[in-house]
């Protein structure tokens, strides 16, 4: 007989132990095997599902990267050649992280991934796509340089005339690198996160009509 | 480096075209992984292709 917990012995069934009923909801709605599952179905099959993990590894690419400049400086990403090489690395890696991110989108958007109770994972992939947007927006800001200068004056404007000016003013550039490394990036981060285990959660949508099978 | 991009410019559509064939090349990449053969794509979790 295989050994069991202590908790598994002790704990009855309507145990008011929070974290006890915490472990057993994970338990019931995500399975280690759902999370790290080792088969797909056949229809996962294709590169298109290729693009969401694609924006991933650029994800991780921008962090480290983001994370190397935001400790070095903007004195090291001008004038050193590393730096220079980790702020292009930062920059091409946003680059992949937006293309492959629309490419997914796309990909989600003509096989109508929202099907059979996912809407709430299409809608929190929307609002990565907008943090994603006012993070570059950001890191443009965030520069040092007189391309972040040109942007800032520029786009005060439109801020204005859209009545966010007061609270999030382009010109001031604490509170827009303050944005940029700590509360955007841990925001999508986080909503990438969740995002992952809600497609682990209920596994990969059905094809609309999957070849030798009736429509879901 | 310092001089203006070319621009595109047809009816209501301004468009540069540096971003003309970002636009492209996505296309053209989404095409491919849509048609593009998947290595192992027959053997799935329900013993393969129905």
């Amino acid at each position: 007989m295989a050994a069991r917990s202590s908790a598994e012995i002790e704990a009855p069934a309507d145990s008011k132990s929070w974290t006890l009923r915490l472990r057993r909801a994970i338990d019931r709605h995500l399975p280690m095997d759902h999370l790290l599952p080792d088969r797909q179905p056949y229809y996962v099959g294709s590169w298109v599902y290729v693009f969401g993990v694609v924006t991933i590894a650029a994800l991780v690419w921008v962090v480290i990267s983001g994370v190397a400049l935001s400790f070095m400086g903007p004195q090291w990403w001008h004038d050193s050649a590393l730096g220079r090489f980790v702020n292009s690395l930062h920059f091409w890696s946003v680059q992949l992280f937006f293309i492959f991110m629309v490419l997914h989108l796309w990909g989600q958007y003509f096989m109508a991934g929202w099907r059979d109770g996912r809407a709430a994972t299409w809608m929190i992939g929307v609002v990565i796509f907008a943090t994603s947007i006012l993070t570059a927006f950001t890191g443009y800001l965030s520069q040092q340089n007189f391309d972040a200068q040109y942007i800032a004056i520029n786009a005060k404007d439109a801020m204005n005339s859209a009545g966010v000016g007061a609270f999030f003013n382009v010109l001031n550039f604490g509170q827009m690198y303050g944005l940029h490394v700590m509360l955007l990036p841990i925001g999508v981060t986080f909503l990438v996160v969740v995002h992952i285990v809600m497609v682990r959660t209920r596994g990969v949508v059905k094809p609309i009509d999957p070849e030798g099978g009736a429509p879901s | 480096m310092d001089t203006p991009t070319t621009y595109f410019h047809w009816g209501f559509i301004l468009i540069s075209v540096p971003n003309l064939v970002v636009i492209g090349g996505m296309i053209v990449l989404f095409a491919i992984g849509l048609v593009a053969p998947f290595p192992h794509a027959e053997e799935g979790e329900d013993g393969g292709k129905k």
